[in-house]
């Protein structure tokens, strides 16, 4: 995948500079050259758009750190008086704050797309897997922010959080000390936060990189998920995807800005605005809505399987529901990639979809009467999908005929819609 | 288009000129707060204006307060030190500033200034009755000796100006304003 670069240097210096560094050629060879399928639809945006929102994070969060002190004295007050005094503080902060939901919105759609168009399958199993430790870090990065406010809402959260590690058997509390630093979450708790808070977009960076080069080396999927023959099926990234991308960009921060400059609490809880007490647990504890689904699978284990009792089954199975993701592309041995081939997947993965949507909201509704049982019925499901589901369907499902080629499926569209219009047209004239 | 002359602007070169003005305003407007955040905020600026009472000064002490982070001299002078000061001819100067564009007309017994070298930044000694006051019998700064004389003018030393006078009114004859 090196040789589709048409970079020939005629400028003495850009050449000497080039067999010595080929910089411009890498960029222009993965950034503007890049072969593209031709049929990739408006799912395949998102990885641009998340590219964005991540520098929106580092950069919002670096600006950030200048004026937030880690002090469990002041942390709380440094907050407002970012959003008070600081110059455009206002904003600056609740771009990170709304930036972070935003994140998760454009990951879940990005996730749910490799969901349906079998992206996770051979040959980008490591690109899956990559992505699959960016969401993973991306969850890690969310808490450990959310905790600096150091409203009710970060304090407690951060003590449930941390608490979900003294469910390991023997060495539960020991570990539970190390990571607080204390016996509560206290002052230490909030300094090592704060640093890793500050480490972990970089490493998220890193990952990303590797992303990227794990989906270079394969090129992008399709909605048809026939791979590329021939450079008929393919447009070059530059104009054609980086003008999509940029479009749809301009769209996602429409909604982006909108909760900026209007509603910047509105994704939050009022509960964080009240300074963070050790004595007093707010009445109830939710996290944020992008966690949501996976805080209702913990609360849904409520009884104990054998020896292990129910505070360490839910943890299993929290830690499970993203775990599982890892080994999706040996679950499903489904050759066919696409869902838009599949006809037994399509209602059993918009099931999925629709399931983790009501997990979202039970993980908000109290864990009482017909909302543990809905939360028991959805985790079953999120399982099964993965664990029943699939490895099934990729025995008896007989997909439907796949194109032979990219361009050959755009194409069939084209003369469909042709003989539509002859139909029509047909008609309109008796 | 095979009609269309050349130099002709066209539809499409108008659409993609005012695409790239207005992309470019809206990146200049989307990058400055992230650039004016650094600037000194609210807080800051609300602590940028002081009042110093002067009514406890005795004439011949000096006093610091402090104004902007800074340390600001003022001096009750003696009639003594406003004489010395009045008599330097201007020629004698290393930055000629005559005694009356040093003080208020009506209250040249104060001298007000903020008390940082023009050289390089550090405090000059001659607040405290004991502390050097170097050849001019004003201030001195002993990290590079330069010499402020009794209206707090450089006469020796490295320093390229005199001592900064802060803008300040008289509120009252004992109450100023700084800033």
């Amino acid at each position: 995948m090196s040789s589709h670069s048409n970079y020939n240097p005629t400028n003495p210096v850009e050449k000497w500079f080039d067999e010595r560094l080929p910089l411009i050629r890498f960029s222009k060879e993965h950034l503007m050259d890049f072969p593209t399928p031709k049929n990739i639809n408006y799912w395949w945006t998102m990885g641009a758009v998340l590219a964005i929102v991540l520098v929106v994070q580092i950069v919002t969060g670096i600006i950030l750190a200048m004026h937030y002190v880690p002090n469990i004295e002041m942390a709380f007050d440094s907050v407002e008086h970012i959003r008070r005094n600081v110059n455009y503080g206002r904003i600056i902060q609740g771009t990170h704050a709304v930036g972070a939901s935003m994140f998760f919105f454009a990951v879940y759609i990005h996730m749910f797309r490799g969901l349906y168009y079998g992206s996770y399958k051979a040959p980008r199993e490591i690109l899956w897997i990559l992505g699959v430790i960016i969401f993973l870090l991306m969850m890690a990065t969310s808490f450990l922010g959310y905790t600096l406010p150091w409203g009710q809402m970060s304090y407690w959260g951060a003590t449930v959080i941390t608490n979900v590690f003294s469910a390991i058997p023997l060495v539960g509390t020991p570990i539970l000390e190390f990571l607080r630093g204390g016996f509560v979450v206290d002052n230490p708790t909030l300094n090592r936060f704060f640093s890793l808070h500050y480490l972990l977009p970089f490493i998220i960076a890193a990952v990303v990189a590797l992303h990227i080069w794990a989906l270079h080396v394969p090129g992008n999927g399709n909605p048809t998920g026939v791979e590329v023959k021939s450079n008929a099926d393919t447009i070059p990234f530059h104009p054609y995807y980086t003008m999509k991308d940029l479009f749809v960009i301009v769209v996602f921060f429409i909604p982006f800005a909108w909760f900026v400059f209007f509603a910047p609490d509105i994704l939050g809880h009022a509960d964080n605005y009240i300074r963070a007490n050790p004595f007093v647990t707010p009445a109830h504890i939710v996290p944020e809505w992008y966690l949501l689904p996976f805080y209702a699978m913990l609360r849904a284990v409520d009884f104990d399987v054998l020896f292990i009792n129910a505070k360490l089954g839910g943890v299993i199975v929290m830690f499970g529901s993203i775990l599982i993701l890892m080994v999706l592309p040996w679950l499903d041995k489904s050759k066919t990639r696409s869902g838009n081939y599949r006809p037994m997947f399509k209602p059993f993965f918009w099931l999925f979809v629709l399931n983790f949507l009501m997990l979202m909201y039970l993980g908000a509704q109290v864990a009482e009467g017909i909302y543990v049982i809905l939360s028991k019925v959805g985790t079953a499901y999120y399982f099964g999908y993965f664990l029943i589901v699939l490895p099934i369907l990729a025995r008896i499902e007989t997909p439907k005929p796949l194109p032979n080629s990219i361009s050959e499926s755009i194409l069939d569209k084209h003369e469909a819609k042709a003989a539509k219009k002859i139909q029509i047209g047909g008609e309109g004239n008796e | 288009m095979a009609t269309n002359v050349k130099n002709d602007p066209t539809r499409r070169d108008f659409l993609y000129v005012t695409t790239a003005a207005v992309g470019a305003v809206g990146a200049a407007a989307a990058v400055w707060p992230l650039i004016d955040q650094m600037n000194p905020d609210a807080t800051v600026k609300a602590l940028a204006v002081i009042e110093a009472d002067l009514s406890a000064i005795e004439v011949g002490q000096s006093v610091t307060f402090k104004w902007r982070g800074q340390p600001i001299f003022i001096r009750h002078r003696t009639a003594a030190e406003i004489e010395t000061a009045k008599a330097v001819p201007l020629e004698d100067m290393i930055d000629p500033q005559t005694d009356a564009e040093r003080v208020i007309a009506g209250h040249e017994q104060w001298l007000v200034m903020v008390g940082i070298c023009t050289h390089l930044g550090c405090v000059p000694l001659g607040q405290k009755p004991d502390d050097l006051k170097g050849d001019f019998n004003g201030w001195f700064c002993p990290c590079h000796g330069s010499h402020y004389d009794s209206a707090g003018r450089i006469r020796k030393g490295p320093a390229p100006k005199n001592l900064l006078v802060p803008p300040y009114e008289f509120m009252s004859d004992t109450l100023v304003k700084i800033g």
